[in-house]
This record gives C-alpha cells, structure tokens and sequence, in this order.
C-alpha cells in the first residue's frame, strides 16, 4: 500500500493564481464539476470535464502531485470499472463511471493542494459556521498527513513482525490489513484524546463570539471565475436536457452472471 | 554490517550519507545522536523495511536488497518506538504470540515462548488483558515481548527506555546484558545518556547522516567535543568526575565511580 496518493491531497504553499483564488469561489468552481460530472453518463463529456481541469492544475503549478493522486486512484477507479462490467453495464458505461471518478478525483484534488486549510476554516467561519465546527474540519484536514506518516509507520512495525500484506487469497489479503487499520484507527483516537485535552488546558471556546484577523475579500478575478462557473453549469444543463449527445458504444459486454 | 550506505527518502532528501559500519554478532551497541541524525532510517535498513539507495547492507552476508522483510525479520527483530503503532490484538497472548503465528509455529511452542517472555519481562499479570488498556510503560513492555519472543538473531530497539520507570530500565538492562552473553546482538537506539553509561555498549554517534564517532562508551561520552557535536550531555557522573581535580575522567557510571571513590578513601585512611 502506498500513501503516496495523499500527497495529491496536501495543501503546498505556492503563489500561482489557483492559489490566491478565494477559498470560496474556488469551492463554488469545484461545485460546479462536481454537479456536472454527476449530470452526464456521456464518456465524451465526462472526458471533456476530466481533460479540462488540466490547464487549472497547470496553472497551480500542481501536475506532478496530481499525477500522484491519479496514480493512486488507478486501483480504485480499475475495481470501479470491473465491478460495473461484472455487474453487467455495457463496456461504455463502465469506462464512463470509472472517467467521472477520476474528475471527481480530481476535482477535490485540485481544491486541497492549492486551498490552505485556515483559508478554509475562514470561508466557513465567514459563512456563520460555528466555530467549533470550522475547528474541526480544518484540524481534520491538517490531521491527513500526519495519518499517513503514522499508516507508514505502523505498516514497517507489522512487517517487521513478519506480516506479508499481498500474500494468500483475496479474503487473507483483506484480513492482512486489520493488523494495520486497528492500530492506526487506536492511536487516532488516543491523538484526538490528546488534542482534546491540549485545546481546553488552553482555554478553548471560552469566548463564543470570536474575531479574525484576516478577513477573506472577494476579488474581481474571483467574481469573473464565479460568473464562468455559473455559465458552464447553465450550459451543460442546456446540453443536457435539449442537445442530443453523439452516441458512442463500444459493443461489448460480459455475459450476465445473474440477474440483479 | 553497512557498507558506502547512503539512503535518500523519496522526496529527494539524502539522510544517510556514506555510513560505514561493521556489526559482529553478539555485539551491544548504542547508537546515539540528535533529534533527524538519521538514526531511526539507519535502523529501518537493517532489516530491509528501507533499501539503501546507493551501497549495500549485508545480514549474515545476505544483500538485504535481494530478500524480504519477513525472512529478514526472522533474524532481525526491530521494536518500534512508540508501541501504539503496532499493538491491535484483543489480549496480551494474541498480541505477543502474532508474529509465532505468521511464522508457523506450532500452538505448544508458541504457548511455550509467551509464556516465557511475558514472565522476563514481568507481564505474566496481564496475559489475558486488552494490551489498549495498559500503561504506557506496559505497552511498550509488549511491544518488546511481542518482538523478542521469537529468538531472532540480531535486536533492534529503538528508544526502549522511554516511558519506563527506574527499575523497569535497570530489568531491561540486565535483560539486555543476558541476551549478549547467549550471543544475540543488541542495537539500541537512544537518548539515554545514562542508560548507556550503566551497560557501556559500543557508542555510535550519528550526527547529520554522518557517523562522527565509534568506540567504547567511556571514551565517546566523555569526550565534550563529540558528545555537543551530537547535541548530547556527558553522564553526570561523568561531569562531577572531570570538574573534580585528581580524579579519572572516563568514569561514567555510579558503580564504578563508587570503586574510585573506595579506593581514594581507603588510601586516606
């Protein structure tokens, strides 16, 4: 197991225009991926959408750990595509699964590597989210590179106690995981303890009504990318429910195995 | 035994830069330096979990590139530091017994070797209880068993004073001491100044990748240039000694201080 794929998660501090974006017209922006991979069963248009967050990842200067996150989400998106086809959709629409995967993949992926987590935390507290809240979810955010420092870490303890994690059949090589996920899951929950604790010995949440230093404005660039965003959701609305798409069939498809 | 060992993370950062070292079986060894020397990754390369990304590393003469971690860990045990990466069974004998079972041993033996190591290192107590329940000085005590308890060759502790109290150390000390005397190589990994200077192993000092010192613990840790170079402190025994006029400067432990200290009184009488 590698936890390479969560490099293509962490926020790195770069100064390219996705990155000074505000947190929440970039968020509306992936919103609206989002909404529009969900829209279409179409692999071309699920394809246009994969295709065209590219020049964003460029631009964020992001390509080589979004690649990482691709790469991580190979084995995913494959068990996606066999899965379907097992199942019994034809060959196009399990290829279309797997690609609207990948754009939803990539989509978040784009969001966490340029939006740093208190820019996070303050759009959400700008939008009268309880503080505790925002807390949470940014610590949670800050916590995913410190889980897979620890996964690393507890997989080299079990292997040197002799597990072999891609050894027997498939139902063994499950199982060779709970050596893993239990420890990792304990000291979770022992760290969290911890946090807890560390938070209210300094006095956490004695004032309800908190202040912020920084205060997240909207920039015209950011209007502009919210307005875009806003058109290509009315567009692909448009096209989906008066355009006839171009139909594309691969005739293939496994026999059915049972009838679900 | 490392050889030209140089070790770079994936990210591109080289840790370990030419280490040379020579380990012979049965030898006690310290290796000591500050906090990202490299000691831990130095360790993880001897029982394969990291491969050296230029030179080599040999156990019992076998490339540890051209094997396994599980074979390897047959001959080399690695305790962890922190014991919570490793601990997941429901009781104290599933948890010590674990790496037995992925070995295949038989139920007897295994029963056998448990029982035995829990009651060296004073866990008989808890054989039925949730290891997550424990203290954390108990827990690492069996995360230690659970390693031990198969025998292996060579030992690899990282940090196994930690969170132990006095004579929990002084045990693990004189468990230390029996496991060479049968042979088996000792490697700790420490900041424990003392620790050391009370079982005078072989000291290597680690020092930004580099090994900058190898020798015996009387003179390593008596030696101000070397030790601040590993941001370390000398023995306080050792500092009490060397600030007095008249007395020896490679004394670092109470109980050979205490021979000095006889002598000197005896000759004044």
């Amino acid at each position: 197991m590698s936890t390479r794929i969560f490099e293509g998660f962490k926020f790195a501090k770069l100064h390219t225009p996705i990155h000074t974006m505000d947190p929440r017209a970039k968020f509306l922006m992936i919103m609206v991926v989002f909404a529009v991979s969900l829209m279409f069963t179409n692999v071309l248009i699920l394809a246009v959408i994969l295709v065209a967050q590219i020049p964003l990842i460029y631009l964020g200067k992001s390509m080589k750990r979004w690649a990482g996150s691709m790469k991580g989400g190979l084995l995913l998106a494959s068990l996606i595509f066999v899965m379907n086809l097992v199942t019994g959709s034809s060959f196009t629409y399990s290829l279309a699964m797997t690609v609207r995967f990948l754009a939803l993949l990539s989509s978040f992926s784009i969001f966490f590597m340029t939006t740093s987590p208190d820019d996070l935390g303050l759009a959400l507290q700008q939008a009268h989210v309880p503080y505790t809240l925002c807390f949470t979810f940014t610590t949670a955010v800050r916590l995913v590179p410190t889980m897979a420092v620890d996964a690393q870490t507890v997989i080299d303890a079990q292997k040197s106690r002799g597990l072999e994690l891609d050894k027997g059949n498939l139902f063994k090589r499950i199982r060779n995981y709970i050596p893993i996920l239990i420890p990792l899951i304990v000291s979770a929950i022992r760290r969290s303890i911890e946090l807890a604790e560390a938070l209210e010995s300094r006095a956490f949440g004695v004032t309800s009504k908190r202040q912020s230093l920084i205060v997240l404005q909207m920039k015209r660039s950011d209007y502009l990318a919210m307005a875009v965003s806003g058109l290509l959701l009315f567009l692909a609305l448009w096209v989906s429910l008066y355009v006839q798409l171009p139909s594309f069939e691969i005739p293939f498809q496994l026999p059915r195995l049972w009838q679900i | 035994m490392a050889e030209n060992l140089r070790f770079a993370y994936p990210n591109g950062i080289e840790v370990l830069h030419s280490v040379d070292l020579r380990i012979q079986d049965g030898d006690f060894i310290a290796i000591m330096g500050e906090n990202g020397a490299g000691k831990t990754t130095l360790v993880k390369t001897f029982n394969g979990l990291l491969k050296p990304t230029d030179g080599r590393v040999l156990v019992d003469d076998v490339d540890t590139r051209k094997t396994s971690v599980a074979s390897l860990a047959r001959s080399v045990g690695l305790v962890f530091q922190n014991p919570d990466h490793q601990l997941f069974c429901e009781t104290v004998r599933d948890e010590v017994s674990y790496s037995l079972r992925n070995f295949g041993y038989t139920p007897d033996v295994i029963e056998k070797r448990v029982r035995s190591i829990l009651e060296t290192l004073d866990l008989m107590p808890y054989v039925d209880s949730s290891p997550f329940m424990l203290s954390g000085g108990e827990r690492k005590r069996v995360a230690l068993a659970s390693v031990l308890v198969w025998n292996p060759k060579h030992i690899v502790l990282d940090e196994p004073t930690i969170g132990q109290d006095y004579q929990q150390k002084d045990r693990l000390r004189n468990f230390i001491v029996q496991l060479t005397a049968q042979g088996t190589t000792v490697i700790i990994v420490t900041h424990d100044v003392e620790f050391v200077a009370e079982c005078k192993p072989r000291v290597v000092l680690l020092s930004r990748g580099k090994i900058i010192a190898d020798g015996k613990a009387e003179e390593i840790l008596t030696d101000d240039a070397v030790t601040s170079s590993a941001s370390l402190l000398r023995p306080q025994i050792s500092i009490l000694f060397s600030s007095l006029a008249g007395l020896p400067h490679d004394v670092i432990d109470v109980y050979s201080a205490r021979v000095v200290v006889n002598k000197m009184i005896r000759g004044r009488k």
